[in-house]
């Protein structure tokens, strides 16, 4: 089911990397955003849009596609990242990063980016869209899948236990649901916000597939997303992959507050640089 | 319906269970459950509509629905906000939910739901709430005294406000016919039938006069076109010549026949409506009048900004001025 890899296609890594400094530079271009994030997500969206994702980027409405619904609209910048390595959205559109007028706002909504399927901001909202998408899909009887990503903060808002029910009790094995657990929310660490663990335990006993993974671990993430594909019951599938803040530049993982950063003009480059760096073998 | 203590001879007391179902008067000739059977109907042409609740299918006249087309019918259990998220991913898959609650869970629980993955994404959403301003007894928990003020404010959305059973059945295939997020305010139970004795047809967004008139001009919506209507006749007797102007459509507004009428020279105008005088309505139309300089003697009957009271419906209704002898007597002393 996953995408045909082309021989001379870029490795994962490549990929991942390449996410990252996309990231980095519409970063520098408003000299901040949720920097961290996109740098802990990269691997997960490498895997996603290069590995276990149906597309096509000349047509991002193609109605056979997996739709991606980015619940965490703040995740914006690292969705836009995967969108231009996918070639959905043209590279030159990195220079107008959160400008007016731009197709690419701070936050993601669907009325202005292709490939963006919904509009976020509000915390809560993708893993309900994605059981009335995912009904929609099997009333069509489609082979597509719902991928959502969301982050270990959203777990505070009820709704997303609604949808958690739900998904499960519909059946819904077409879900393929990624919790970024990067343990960073807005007023600090999640796990100090609203307590949500034992996670893998609440999921299973919700009535889904569970894996939980190192999500910055590219040959478990891969591993993971095959599981998921694979499953053979009736049950929606959830990937608790846990990543680390500022994966890939060593300076803004050690950064304390890294829910929202911002970053001196001067400290753009060494980030670019730490990140090519980090390539060298 | 007696009780201890009650005197044999007094008047029946009310309470608010033996009016919960059914805003009908007595004798008053209701059709059952207008909205469930036009949805049936228009099911049968329309293979994308799906049916959509969150615990209130039977409190909601979808039940209906759900019997004809037990397929299509998508029970979301007693969570509204997954309710609403989950008819954006239906819709946006094609299909196009009727989604119903009770308003006050649409308009004050689910809010934001409906705010960004319906209305934001203008999805092709229709939201049918019953119980709406009030129409329940059972205190301000069930009394959706806000909802038109809300679903005003909320861009790309339509809103709609039916006053009898045969007006509900042509709202149905009319918005279905309309691409875009609806609210629709439902009547459900044995609803009053009205307006066929009107020769009236529902048409979105467009207002109607139901009776006309040199005294007093009357523009009212939903339940409260009925309540205008019998007050116009009661208001004949005293030789008070009362027109009607329905406005089903709350948003958009039929501003041309709006103000036509309300420019007629020498009517004092009334907007009545049942929901609070903040934000409905009232205000829609004197907004309306002010920017287009219009300025006739001007009054609300509309429910006050507070808590509502529990109770049963008639006596509600007195109280807060929306009963038909609270409109005449109202529009009388206004004349005075």
């Amino acid at each position: 089911m996953a995408r045909p890899t082309l021989p001379n296609a870029p490795s994962l890594a490549q990929r991942a990397r390449n996410i990252r400094r996309n990231a980095l530079l519409m970063g520098e271009v408003q000299g901040q955003g949720y920097i961290a994030q996109a740098l802990d997500i990269a691997d997960v969206l490498a895997v996603a849009y290069f590995h276990a994702m149906r597309f096509r980027a000349e047509d991002p409405v193609w109605e056979g596609r997996d739709r991606f619904l980015l619940s965490n609209g703040h995740y914006a910048i690292a969705l836009y990242a995967a969108l231009i390595e996918a070639g959905i959205i043209p590279e030159a559109e990195l220079a107008t990063y959160g400008f007016d007028e731009s197709r690419l706002p701070m936050s993601g909504m669907a009325s202005y980016t292709p490939g963006m399927e919904m509009s976020g901001g509000s915390l809560g909202l993708g893993l309900g869209i994605a059981v009335g998408m995912a009904l929609g899909l099997k009333r069509k009887k489609s082979a597509a899948r719902i991928f959502t990503l969301f982050s270990d903060g959203e777990l505070d808002e009820g709704s997303k236990w609604e949808a958690i029910m739900s998904a499960a009790h519909h059946k819904l094995d077409n879900i393929i649901a990624i919790v970024d657990v990067n343990n960073q929310q807005a007023d600090g660490p999640s796990k100090q916000m609203l307590g949500f663990e034992p996670l893998v335990d609440k999921l299973e006993a919700f009535g889904w597939f569970v894996q939980r993974v190192d999500g910055n671990d590219l040959d478990a993430v891969v591993g993971a997303f095959d599981a998921a594909t694979a499953h053979a019951e009736p049950k929606p599938r959830m990937i608790v992959a846990d990543t680390l803040m500022g994966r890939g530049v060593p300076f803004l993982e050690q950064r304390e507050k890294n829910h929202f950063i911002r970053v001196e003009p001067h400290e753009w480059q060494l980030a670019l640089s730490a990140l090519n760096a980090g390539d060298q073998p | 319906m007696k009780s201890a203590g009650s005197t044999p001879s007094a008047k029946p007391r009310l309470t608010t269970s033996a009016m919960i179902a059914s805003i009908a008067a007595e004798g008053q000739r209701t059709k059952p459950a207008p909205f469930g059977h036009a949805l049936v109907e228009l099911a049968r042409s329309r293979e994308d509509v799906v049916g959509m609740t969150a615990d209130l299918g039977k409190y909601t006249d979808l039940h209906i629905f759900a019997q004809a087309f037990p397929d299509r019918y998508y029970q979301m259990g007693m969570a509204e906000q997954l309710l609403f998220a989950a008819a954006s991913g239906l819709a946006a898959e094609g299909f196009m939910p009727f989604a119903t609650t009770y308003a006050v869970f649409a308009s004050r629980r689910a809010y934001d739901f409906i705010h960004q993955t319906i209305a934001e994404e203008d999805r092709n959403v229709k939201i049918a709430c019953a119980l709406p301003g009030l129409t329940s007894g059972y205190g301000p928990s069930h009394q959706a005294a806000e909802d038109l003020a809300l679903f005003r404010a909320m861009p790309n959305m339509t809103v709609i406000d039916p006053c009898d059973a045969h007006e509900i059945e042509q709202v149905v295939p009319a918005i279905a016919a309309h691409r875009g997020p609806v609210y629709m305010r439902l009547l459900r139970g044995q609803v009053p039938l009205v307006l066929d004795e009107y020769n009236y047809r529902f048409e979105l967004g467009k207002a109607a006069l139901l009776r006309d008139g040199g005294d007093v001009l009357i523009i009212s919506s939903g339940i409260m076109t009925m309540r205008a209507l019998e007050a116009a006749q009661a208001l004949s007797d005293d030789r008070i010549d009362a027109a009607v102007l329905h406005v089903p459509t709350i948003k958009p507004l039929d501003t041309e026949a709006i103000l036509r009428e309300a420019g007629k020279p020498g009517r004092l105008v009334v907007v009545a409506e049942n929901h609070t005088v903040i934000g409905g309505l009232g205000e829609a139309v004197a907004t309306l009048l002010m920017r287009a300089g219009v300025h006739p003697a001007f009054r609300q009957i509309g429910l006050p900004d507070e808590f509502l009271a529990a109770g049963a419906l008639p006596t509600l209704h007195d109280r807060y001025g929306i009963s038909t002898a609270e409109v005449k007597r109202q529009i009388k002393e206004w004349l005075r």
